[in-house]
């Protein structure tokens, strides 16, 4: 086990897993609240397009997938009504053409593909400083969020025409989550990759959500089995020499289906 | 001073086909007034109105003397009890977003706010529900702890949605000597499709589908056979009503 740490690559990956953990609990909570998955979905998928947009006209990769990750979920966001996020045809329709956008660009620009699969299934043992420093801020942005903003979060959650009502500017509390949402989703792509992200962002949420009081807890809590996931997957991985996105994603669903079977609430 | 005033107003989500139009309804200070009418009449344009949540394409609106924005915090929003999915939160939580509005952004609810919340679940009979989790509440239960979050805010004027949709006929009869209780303080307001459990609790009826079609006092078979465009059986005085062949498939206004 000392062997592992002593790569630098490997601890990088841990640095990572832990920071992203933060993000991925608090920013995965309000997604499962919210009933958003297959809106995060989407922008996963739609991020793909910038990716290959980005090695066509030679800007870095993770900036071309977060412009577009950021700008979908916008633009689904003042498109759609105010209730319900997007209509499912419309979310199938961005899912695909962002893959189909981000492959054909892929191949005119001639990248050599195994990049790619990084991209689409995760690469925690190339975590680079500037990965670790995006993650960091990104928790910072996220924390101070719902430090200052918890109550609106919880408002526009739960009821959202009684918190406009309220005289609270919706329009830039959503407009926040579905920006931390976009950002979060390009940082786990690190993790998992982006086919695989909507199950980190959901199942630890989903799970603490059965065993929790308040948004809060299960925000702290999404965080923290979200952490022992990654981590557990991380080392489970380093034995069997198997790639650590899947192994993380397996983990998490089998106590996802452990839970669901217990199906034990708290008051 | 009227509560609410409505002069001609025209409203809706389609300019050509508005859900309500010309409209001219008053609120006074005391009122406990039923706005009735079938579904897809306009019930909730017209709450929707008076909140300031939609814009009238044409009339004047004014709220407590100003535009319906301004007056918000002066008006108590109970939505309909919708049977909804898992959230947690906690009753308390909920009650205490009736002061969102007063405690301002980026702040959080002092102990006066709490302080306030757990007085109105108390007046409600729900203060040893403040723990629990909203989703573990029973249809009554939650619009209880509805009615207390928008009391939280010390409302002047109290508007309800629907408010015994989803509860059943023993707690309708608790739920409206509490409201004649409360209009001892505030006027209230309360949009229903239920004719029937209403008419001898209310002060007055307004009935609307598309047009108010009369507001008053009192009301005849046929202001509410013309507002819901069929036959109607009008029974006085706490014997439930039907409303026989009520057109249920319009749009939803």
């Amino acid at each position: 086990m000392a062997e592992m740490f002593s790569y630098t690559f490997m601890q990088n990956a841990f640095i990572l897993t832990i920071l992203a953990s933060i993000a991925c609990g608090v920013v995965g909570s309000l997604i499962t609240v919210n009933r958003m998955s297959s809106f995060t979905g989407s922008i996963a998928h739609a991020s793909f397009g910038g990716l290959g947009l980005a090695y066509l006209v030679g800007i870095h990769p993770m900036l071309g997938a977060t412009l577009f990750a950021v700008g979908s979920a916008l633009g689904i966001g003042a498109l759609s009504d105010r209730s319900k996020l997007g209509s499912d045809t419309a979310m199938a329709a961005l899912w695909a053409t962002g893959m189909a956008a981000g492959l054909v660009f892929i191949k005119l620009s001639g990248t050599y593909t195994a990049d790619l699969m990084s991209w689409l299934f995760g690469s925690l043992m190339s975590v680079s400083k500037a990965d670790i420093f995006l993650t960091a801020a990104l928790d910072l942005v996220v924390l101070g969020s719902i430090a200052f903003l918890y109550k609106e979060f919880v408002g526009i959650s739960f009821d959202l025409e009684f918190t406009r009502i309220q005289g609270v500017p919706v329009w830039f509390i959503r407009g926040l989550f579905l920006v931390m949402a976009a950002l979060t989703t390009i940082v786990l792509m690190k993790v998992t990759g982006l086919i695989m992200v909507i199950a980190l962002l959901t199942i630890p949420a989903a799970i603490a959500e059965k065993f929790s009081s308040s948004l809060r807890k299960m925000m702290l809590l999404a965080s923290v089995l979200s952490l022992l996931f990654s981590i557990a997957g991380l080392f489970v991985s380093w034995w069997l020499d198997l790639p650590s996105g899947p192994v993380i994603i397996l983990l998490s669903s089998i106590v996802y289906f452990l839970a669901l079977s217990t199906g034990k609430r708290t008051g | 001073m009227a509560l609410i005033e409505l002069n001609n107003v025209t409203a809706g989500y389609n300019r050509d086909h508005p859900a309500i139009e010309n409209v001219d309804l008053s609120v006074k200070k005391n009122d406990f007034m039923a706005i009735i009418g079938p579904n897809g009449g306009g019930k909730t344009t017209l709450l929707k109105v008076v909140l300031g949540l939609l814009m009238p394409f044409k009339g004047e609106v004014r709220v407590f003397g100003e535009s319906p924005t301004h007056s918000r915090k002066k008006i108590g929003y109970v939505p309909q009890v919708i049977p909804s999915g898992t959230f947690p939160v906690s009753v308390l939580e909920v009650v205490l977003m009736g002061r969102m509005g007063s405690a301002g952004l980026f702040k959080k609810y002092t102990e006066s706010d709490r302080n306030i919340a757990a007085q109105k679940l108390e007046k409600l009979g729900v203060a040893h529900l403040a723990g629990k989790r909203i989703d573990q509440l029973s249809g009554g239960q939650k619009q209880r702890v509805l009615i207390a979050r928008a009391l939280t805010g010390e409302p002047e004027l109290l508007l309800l949605d629907e408010p015994v949709a989803s509860v059943d006929s023993e707690t309708q009869h608790s739920f409206y000597n509490l409201l004649s209780n409360l209009n001892s303080r505030m006027a209230i307001v309360l949009v229903t499709h239920d004719v029937g459990a209403v008419s001898s609790h209310v002060k007055s009826i307004a009935c609307i589908n598309k047009h108010l079609v009369s507001h008053g006092e009192t009301i005849s078979e046929k202001d509410v056979a013309q507002a819901y465009g069929c036959p109607f059986e009008l029974i006085a005085h706490g014997v439930p009503h039907r409303v026989i062949g009520a057109r249920e498939d319009r749009d939803h206004g």
